[in-house]
């Protein structure tokens, strides 16, 4: 049986353990309300921009724009979004696993994959896999509109150039704080979608202000940027609640194991007093 | 007081306003143009500029940033980057954008090898406007 100090230092080093996981929930926690208002921010502004996008794309237009154009495909590129920091249980480790699985189905299927790691966990796992083209690290969690155009501009300079023919995002779905689940998105080509119902021409007595191509060929980069910027989202606030939970199932493990330690340590303790009064007793009887 | 027209000023961070005007006046792409109550369906890109609203005697102006406008059933969205109150405008950093990007287009820009032009050109932009809305004038 382990000395009385062992154990002792033991229950001390996991008392101490327990106390900075329960300040990480915390901190997890609140990050995670910050996460949720802006998501929530953001809400009304996706749902008008997607619908003026399907409106658009109702309506009459020559219908070929370069951001649109559906090629053979070839060469498919995912953008996978991770959070910077770990210590938040299996969250990165399922979005990287998702992306591992369409990596290789497009690659059974023939096809060229490339991969683009949003945020410093993804590309730590992913870079010896050797198909990653670029990381963007610490970007994470500051939600910058900025960040997400370059990263829409990185991607469709390239898509536009023919070097990639389909591009989709990986990304950490936020669905409740218990429950985040990696989804995939595509991004490029763009295909707005036109809700159940509506038929071309429903938006016909519009007054388009310039054109009706041009103002696609604005709002399809912007597209582009509100997709990813949704995505940076969703992660930021999915690893927030993920790490919210792991810290607290760190804290109840901590709790238990001092349990347990406790118990050892009384039984030590006792032992030891009985040996002394063994000693004790003895000593006395022989004085006898 | 005539009819009115409800406006929206929507941006990646929340609704900024949300609320009936008289009449908004804002940037488009190929010109300015105003909205009135009733103001048929209506769909245009956005300038960096400066959107004006009134509602009765108030008077108030946003500076906008890169996007685009709705109008439909006498509501008028507009969907936006950035929308700042002259009161939110942070003139001290306005002056260090406005003095960067022309930096960079008189020529310093060129030796840096990540050098984009328009970028530096609509930062110039929009600290103008920024500093015009915040009254200054430079």
């Amino acid at each position: 049986m382990a000395s009385l100090k062992e154990v002792k230092l033991k229950i001390t080093g996991v008392q101490k353990t327990s106390q900075i996981t329960r300040a990480m929930n915390m901190v997890a926690a609140a990050k995670l309300r910050g996460a949720q208002d802006k998501m929530e921010a953001f809400r009304p502004y996706t749902t008008k921009f997607n619908e003026t996008m399907s409106n658009l794309a109702s309506g009459d237009s020559s219908g070929s724009f370069p951001l649109m154009e559906e090629r053979e495909v070839k060469k498919v590129e995912l953008v996978v979004f991770t959070s910077d920091r770990g210590l938040c249980g299996s969250f990165n480790a399922n979005v990287v696993k998702e992306a591992w699985k369409h990596l290789k189905k497009y690659e059974a299927e023939g096809k060229e994959v490339t991969l683009l790691c949003i945020g410093k966990k993804g590309f730590q796992l992913l870079k010896n896999t050797g198909r990653v083209r670029e990381g963007y690290k610490d970007i994470m969690g500051k939600f910058q509109m900025f960040h997400a155009r370059d990263i829409a501009s990185n991607v469709s300079t390239r898509f536009l150039a023919g070097e990639v023919d389909k591009v989709e995002l990986i990304y950490g779905a936020f669905h409740s704080v218990a429950v985040q689940r990696p989804a995939v998105a595509p991004l490029l080509p763009v295909v707005p979608h036109i809700p159940e119902g509506e038929k071309a021409g429903m938006s016909g007595d519009y007054i388009y202000e310039p054109s009706i191509d041009e103002l696609m060929v604005t709002l399809q980069p912007l597209y582009l940027n509100v997709q990813i910027y949704h995505a940076m989202l969703e992660v930021g606030a999915s690893e927030q609640a993920a790490r919210m939970t792991a810290m607290d199932a760190a804290t109840t493990a901590c709790k238990d194991i001092v349990g347990s330690l406790t118990t050892i340590y009384n039984k030590a303790r006792q032992a030891a007093v009985t040996n002394e009064l063994l000693d004790i007793v003895g000593g006395a009887e022989a004085l006898k | 007081m005539g009819q009115q027209i409800q406006l929206e000023v929507v941006t990646p961070a929340g609704k900024k306003v949300d609320e009936d005007v008289d009449i908004v006046t804002a940037p488009g792409v190929s010109g300015d143009f105003g909205i009135l109550a009733n103001h048929a369906p209506f769909l245009s890109a956005l300038k960096i500029g400066i959107l004006s609203y009134e509602n009765g005697k108030k008077k108030e102006n946003i500076m906008i940033s890169g996007g685009f406008c709705e109008v439909s059933s006498n509501k008028a969205s507009f969907l936006v980057e950035s929308a700042e109150r002259g009161s939110e405008i942070n003139v001290e950093r306005a002056m260090k954008a406005k003095e960067r990007a022309e930096r960079l287009l008189a020529g310093e820009g060129r030796k840096m090898d990540n050098f984009n032009e328009t970028r530096a050109e609509l930062a110039l932009q929009r600290s103008l406007i920024r500093l015009k809305l915040a009254g200054k004038n430079y």
